[in-house]
């Protein structure tokens, strides 16, 4: 158990800290590295809590796929990050006091006793956790309870895609391309041309 | 010993940090979508540690739908971002009033 305890009090204060500096960075591409590290500590939490399934899609989501685009997009453009750090000096002691209340309002919130663990096992409805496997109980759950919400996050990943691709393409004009139906359109009668030459002499 | 309250605590602090991240970085965009990804982060962890502690799987598929949803809200955010910067040159966000009627 204290094993526990010094792993959980590692992985979130590692993850506190880079989230520190996800958000004072002076470099975004250090912000981007950051946030990395922000969410595979995270993962290593919720390894630490059994929801193996949930810590591994968030490596792969999040450190494979949203964080390297995070990364392609601050290094394709070319901003002066500097001029943009302007005013946060400015901020920071009305955003500090602000940080301070909300964290003491969440803290009052989720350190009463209404959170304990004895005041909390009357609102269970779904199969016991412990029983089998995390990943098989997921998939025992997400293809029949959640049938349709699994549908529609597919529907909103392929909306997503569609947009982004349409918010980014653009006709470059001088760009020559394949015309296809052309290409095969061709009649070969008129395309070559047949001329008798005579010996010794050109055309 | 570590109980419910101490994961809830956690991503209090993680959620706080979003939220004052969205606040001091107001011109850079970048950074403001990744102060959400952290706010989203948070509310994953409330979620999954609500599921174990309740003993209840619902709240890891609503965890996942939150991943798809924050994934869909990256990929468009960036292509937005990209656009932006194309037609402008600059991501400032006191910038953006181009749509203001």
């Amino acid at each position: 158990m204290y094993l526990y305890s010094i792993t959980f009090y590692i992985f979130s204060l590692v993850a506190v800290l880079s989230a520190l500096m996800v958000i004072s960075a002076r470099n975004p591409v250090h912000s981007v590295l950051f946030l990395i590290l922000s969410f595979v500590n995270a993962s290593g939490l919720f390894v630490l809590l059994g929801a193996e399934f949930l810590a591994m899609i968030l490596v792969v989501v999040y450190v494979g796929a949203v964080a390297v685009l995070f990364l392609f997009v601050v290094m394709m453009l070319d901003i002066n990050f500097v001029k943009l750090r302007e005013g946060f000096l400015q901020y920071l002691p009305f955003g500090a006091l602000l940080g301070i209340v909300l964290i003491i309002e969440l803290g009052i919130l989720f350190l009463t006793k209404s959170f304990s663990k004895n005041s909390l096992n009357k609102f269970v409805s779904s199969p016991q956790i412990n029983e089998i496997e995390n990943t098989k109980l997921i998939g025992q759950v997400l293809y029949t309870d959640y049938f349709y919400l699994f549908q529609i996050s597919g529907l909103i990943l392929l909306v997503a895609m569609i947009g982004s691709i349409t918010l980014t393409l653009r006709d470059r004009g001088q760009v020559k391309r394949q015309n296809i139906s052309s290409q095969n359109y061709i009649d070969a009668n008129k395309a070559i041309e047949k001329k008798k030459v005579k010996l010794g002499e050109g055309i | 010993m570590i109980y419910l309250e101490h994961y809830l605590f956690l991503a209090a602090i993680i959620f706080t940090i979003g939220v004052l991240g969205i606040f001091l970085n107001k011109k850079n965009v970048i950074i403001i979508l990744m102060s959400i990804e952290l706010i989203l982060l948070s509310v994953n962890i409330n979620l999954i540690s609500f599921s174990v502690f309740l003993n209840d799987i619902s709240g890891q598929i609503f965890a996942m739908l939150t991943l798809t949803v924050a994934a869909a809200e990256a990929a468009i955010g960036l292509a937005i971002l990209v656009v932006f910067y194309r037609n402008l040159g600059s991501i400032e966000v006191n910038k953006i009033n181009k749509l203001k009627g």
